[in-house]
């Protein structure tokens, strides 16, 4: 019932998002006919309402994903160096096959992600005092150290450009046949809600989860390659969207509780419902020129992050 | 390093001579570092070069020396060797603070005023700025050093895209004027700041030359301080509005360096191995400057990279930075 809600009032964010941009559209036009305006509707509108659900989706499940398997409430792809390593293997691959097809860079973009994680991971390993705040100070820092070999290359090679547009995420760009590449990654997203009670039991940790007979590394693994194929999809169709997948699953658990089945849809919705709204707000805040989206979450993320942090500040003390 | 130092008790005569030891090679490091920047690969009027590389040099020198004194100074009064000012949100506070000038002034105003009282405006805006921040992180309930990090970088993110934010609500073309103040390199100093700049860093220098003493026993940590007759919270904020001050002139500068004042503390640490100022501070001066002056040659002459220095060391600081956090959860 109230997830009901929940989808009505992502359906009018997405009906706003149809109308507001630069060229306007109005509802008369359309229903005469008028081909301009369908052309603006059908080629930018759809598409980019279309783009920011998927996309805003999927990343808010690939944080929740993200924070049951490594058990912490504090990681998502952009605080554990997989959304810079995405990046670093796109940039590999513009440097390396310029022509290939953006499946294939996508490709090499998530196994880059999932080498990222992997690195982080490993320097995980070697901290044996785990407590709450260290995991994702070590994930931004790597990300730091992954984003400075990534401009290194992209200013040798003169690939500024194209590196920026994929640290910021910015929705201006996407027109019709440059963002259908997302439905792959929200297909991903939707086996993430269908093996929910595996990644629910992995996230028990590891010596629980096999009492219980589940093959821990391979839904680890399962769990990490979801994350690292959907984190690839969206830095190459819009670029990062910073801390979605930390803040949405952290409120909704708020609200809800831990269970990962019940709190997918509710993430999703969430996520979709935000990135949408950001991106509304970022149309309409400066018109006729735009903000990024990636730059609003940005702000609204970090500082909703600051006040995670602090909130367990005063729950510890 | 001799390994055996760690475990083997070390004689005060010993350790003063390693350290006195590692001050000379440093200085050495510096000074043949600066006559190969100064000469190698030069063509041309040698007026002219030297005058031209003087100047970037005297830069150079100016940032080392004041980002490595910032970083140690916060560091004694922090208790800690992983923090350092850029790490807590400094540099980003000093960015922030200058967008905000330009989006309510406007850069008409802003041009016509001299950019030595645009830089005490903003120098003065940051310095409350990190007071109140300082105030609120440290001298409030104890907490976890993890916790405070995490908080310091976060925060970081924070001013950070509150400033991109802001740029991206200014009209394209006072956003240009804010490109150049905030983002110069290494090798484009503007030469009326370095004066304001020198300036400063000398007074600062010369207060601390005054008070090491002082600083060594506000390195020995509050209770301790206190009981010697330190007036901590006084002493504190003192040094912390030097600190801010330090930073201010190098952000003017150079723009953002995270990691930079991290990589020159550690690697001075290692090389004299004592937490005395009256040699902490000039070896972590040195080694900055060896960095920089080291790495821009490298860097120009033999590889002939430009402007890439920075994100080298932003690579390597961050490298180091996650090796403390190592150590640190070993201990």
């Amino acid at each position: 019932m109230r997830l009901g809600l929940a989808f009505l009032l992502v359906a009018a964010l997405a009906a706003i998002s149809l109308t507001v941009g630069v060229s306007g559209l109005s509802l008369s036009r359309l229903l005469a006919g008028d081909g301009r305006d369908w052309l603006i509707l059908w080629e930018s509108r759809v598409p980019r309402t279309l783009a920011l659900l998927l996309a805003g989706a999927s990343m808010a499940i690939a944080g929740l994903l993200m924070q049951i398997v490594i058990r912490n409430r504090f990681v998502e792809p952009s605080t554990t160096g997989t959304v810079e390593a995405a990046g670093l293997g796109l940039l590999v691959m513009t440097l390396l096959a310029p022509g290939a097809p953006v499946i294939v860079k996508m490709a090499v973009g998530a196994v880059f992600a999932l080498g990222g994680t992997g690195l982080f991971l490993l320097v995980l390993r070697r901290v044996p005092l785990r407590d709450q705040m260290i995991v994702p100070l070590i994930g931004i820092i790597l990300t730091g150290v992954l984003h400075a070999a990534t401009t290194f290359f992209a200013y040798r090679a003169d690939l500024m450009q194209t590196v920026l547009a994929w640290t910021q995420g910015d929705l201006s760009g996407v027109l019709r046949g440059r963002y259908e590449l997302l439905w792959l990654g929200a297909a991903m997203a939707a086996v993430a809600w269908i093996a929910a009670d595996r990644f629910t039991l992995a996230g028990l940790g590891r010596d629980m989860a096999t009492s219980l007979g589940l093959a821990h590394g391979r839904v680890l693994a399962l769990g990490l390659s979801i994350v690292s194929g959907v984190t690839a999809v969206v830095v190459v169709t819009v670029g990062i969207i910073p801390f979605l997948g930390l803040i949405v699953p952290n409120l909704v658990s708020l609200a809800l509780g831990d269970n990962m089945r019940r709190a997918v849809p509710w993430v999703a919705v969430s996520g979709a419902g935000l990135v949408l709204a950001c991106d509304i707000l970022g149309r309409i805040l400066r018109a006729p020129y735009e903000i990024p989206v990636g730059t609003i979450l940005g702000v609204i993320g970090s500082l909703t992050f600051l006040i995670l942090i602090l909130k367990g500040r005063r729950n510890a003390a | 390093m001799q390994p055996e130092a760690r475990i083997l008790p070390v004689t005060p005569a010993q350790s003063e001579t390693r350290a006195q030891l590692a001050l000379i090679l440093l200085g050495g490091g510096v000074f043949l570092a600066a006559a190969l920047f100064m000469t190698l690969g030069a063509r041309g009027s040698w007026a002219f070069v030297l005058q031209f590389r003087g100047m970037k040099l005297l830069g150079l020198i100016l940032i080392a020396h004041a980002v490595a004194v910032s970083t140690v100074l916060f560091q004694t009064v922090t208790a800690n060797r992983i923090l350092t000012p850029s790490i807590m949100g400094f540099d980003a506070l000093f960015v922030l603070s200058s967008t905000l000038l330009i989006a309510f002034m406007g850069s008409v105003q802003l041009s016509g005023l001299d950019p030595r009282l645009l830089f005490a405006a903003r120098l003065i805006v940051m310095t409350l700025f990190s007071m109140a921040l300082y105030r609120w992180l440290f001298l409030g309930e104890e907490q976890s050093l993890h916790r405070l990090l995490l908080t310091g970088v976060v925060f970081g993110i924070f001013l950070r895209t509150l400033a991109e934010f802001v740029q991206r609500m200014l009209d394209p073309n006072e956003f240009m004027v804010l490109s150049d103040m905030l983002f110069a390199s290494f090798t484009k100093i503007d030469p009326v700041l370095m004066g304001i700049g020198w300036a400063l860093v000398l007074a600062v220098t010369l207060w601390l030359a005054r008070n090491l003493a002082r600083l060594d026993v506000i390195g020995l940590g509050r209770p301790v301080a206190v009981n010697l007759g330190i007036r901590w919270r006084r002493d504190v904020l003192l040094v912390l509005a030097l600190v801010s001050v330090l930073v201010a002139v190098s952000t003017a500068l150079v723009g953002p360096v995270t990691f930079f004042g991290l990589l020159a503390a550690s690697l001075a640490r290692l090389a004299v191995g004592t937490t005395r100022h009256a040699v902490l501070l000039p070896a972590a001066s040195l080694t900055a400057m060896l960095l920089l002056i080291g790495g821009q040659t490298l860097l120009e002459r033999l590889f002939a990279f430009n402007t890439a220095l920075g994100i080298v060391i932003e690579f390597f600081g961050g490298v180091v930075f996650l090796i403390l956090l190592l150590k640190g959860g070993r201990r």
